[in-house]
């Protein structure tokens, strides 16, 4: 009860103020700006309302990229997770290139991206899971890496094979990190698609957010906004459900 | 199965382990090693199991006297117990049968057996963590039995339980190896738990290790512990085993 009734109260407190200051002109005055340009909540509710077949439809672009983007970043940051683990050559090889990877400003690698492979979904996918292995294959490496000596000792007199060791030990140990990795990467994955969609879209959230932009439409830019943290949070929850469900010995 | 140690050194590069030792322990034996802590107890047992080659000498399991023949004939109980706890009670000590191929069921009923035996029936499907310490340690030491190897290394088995549950479990392994005989190499930091369980007591110097005593219990496994224990012949040994203990760490 009080998990839900604390952070509940406080939202509701923030919001009341915030429409108390935005609808009262106060906050234009501080900011010195036009009163159309400091929308409050309710006004941006309404704007969700008036837009929502646009947003859906926007919407479900951006979902489909970050969904795709995920998923391609967890099979890719397993597989170097993995490698990096199975072999000490592997690891010092990789590890510089992955960090190097995310030294890179995405916003410069984006138009590259999009000049090899289009204006399509394709780019956007990359993108999004440029950013997102990052997370997965170093928070899963460190998984695979904190196994305790001993109990691969143990298995290895009690007849296990390499492989065995693998599925029965090492992989369960790391299944906690590897989703830590993981939610941090659908919080991040908005970022990419967003970015990505700057560079070259006429479709999706970020698209909507620069259009409404350029034509000053501050509400309307918080209502699409408020879509796209909703479909982080529904990626977020949906892995934080899928650990529960599955590392069931914590 | 007998296990046999000639001129054995080991170094762990420039530091050195173990130098020129020598022990045997016939079949269906039970030697107590007990030493320093660091004194290179462990690495005894890693080399014994064939975890390790050593740098020079010998050691033979049988007729086995490589690392990977050695490997084959025994099973190894580390100082935590290991237990997964993504496995149940059964499932973890079962899982030497698992990982040479038997199916679940089967297995779960070959150990099953074994609970029986040794007083965990009840407990079969309950996971490791929601078991007590010397519960685990049961099911641990039950793990290294349905291995179905000849020579069972265990390390520091009980160092982890309080004093009274140490006791207790101590009887019950006297009277688990007094039902099914093993060829057991077993180290410890505690004298008295040497001299109850083993037939022999080999005292280690400080490292590089070598044997600086050798007794023999007056009572090994009895099944009254507590009178074994106070025997004067007992105290005597134990005394001795003590002198030898400090002596060899100055």
């Amino acid at each position: 009860m009080k998990r839900w009734l604390y952070p509940a109260l406080l939202l509701a407190a923030l919001l009341g103020i915030w429409q108390l200051a935005a609808s009262s002109g106060f906050l234009a005055d501080v900011l010195g700006v036009e009163e159309f340009l400091v929308p409050s909540p309710a006004e941006i509710a309404s704007s969700l309302w008036d837009n929502r077949s646009v947003l859906l439809d926007n919407a479900w672009v951006t979902l489909q990229e970050i969904g795709l983007g995920l998923a391609c970043s967890i099979v890719v940051g397993l597989l170097f997770a993995v490698a990096m683990n199975l072999s000490e050559a592997v690891r010092l090889a990789t590890y510089p290139l992955v960090i190097a990877s995310q030294a890179i400003p995405i916003i410069v690698i984006a138009p590259i991206l999009i000049i090899w492979f289009g204006f399509g979904l394709a780019p956007k996918v990359v993108v999004i899971a440029l950013i997102c292995f990052f997370p997965i294959t170093v928070a899963t490496l460190d998984g695979l890496r904190s196994v305790d000596p001993a109990a691969i000792k143990l298995m290895r007199t009690l007849y296990a094979s390499r492989r065995q060791i693998f599925w029965r030990v090492e992989a369960p140990t790391a299944l906690p990190s590897f989703f830590s990795g993981a939610k941090i990467a659908a919080a991040v994955a908005p970022i990419g698609a967003v970015f990505a969609e700057w560079v070259a879209s006429n479709e999706g959230l970020g698209r909507l957010i620069l259009d409404y932009n350029a034509n000053y439409r501050v509400d309307d830019m918080f209502a699409a906004t408020l879509v796209l943290a909703a479909i982080a949070i529904g990626f977020f929850a949906l892995l934080a459900l899928a650990e529960r469900r599955v590392v069931t010995w914590r | 199965m007998n296990v046999s140690i000639g001129g054995l050194a080991h170094s762990y590069g420039e530091l050195r382990t173990i130098e020129r030792l020598d022990l045997s322990v016939e079949a269906h034996g039970v030697v107590g090693l007990v030493g320093p802590s660091g004194c290179g107890k462990s690495t005894l047992l890693e080399l014994i199991c064939g975890l390790l080659e050593p740098s020079e000498g010998t050691v033979s399991v049988g007729p086995a006297a490589t690392a990977p023949g050695r490997l084959a004939e025994c099973a190894y109980m580390p100082q935590r117990d290991q237990l997964l706890p993504w496995y149940s009670a059964i499932d973890n000590a079962a899982i030497a049968l698992r990982n040479r191929g038997v199916g679940r069921e089967q297995a779960r009923a070959e150990a099953a057996t074994l609970f029986e035996r040794f007083g965990l029936v009840g407990f079969e499907r309950t996971p490791p963590q929601e078991l007590s310490g010397g519960m685990r340690q049961r099911v641990a030491f039950l793990r290294t039995l349905v291995s179905g190897k000849p020579v069972l290394a265990l390390d520091e088995p009980f160092a982890a339980l309080d004093a009274i549950t140490r006791a207790e479990m101590q009887e019950w392994l006297a009277g688990a190896l007094r039902s099914d005989p093993r060829t057991v190499v077993l180290v410890t930091h505690d004298v008295e738990e040497a001299l109850y369980l083993a037939d022999r007591v080999a005292v280690l110097s400080a490292r590089p290790a070598r044997i600086v005593a050798e007794l023999r219990a007056p009572d090994p496994r009895a099944a009254d512990r507590d009178a074994a224990i106070t025997d004067p012949a007992f105290v005597a040994a134990r005394e001795e085993a003590l002198r030898a203990l400090h002596g060899g760490s100055r």
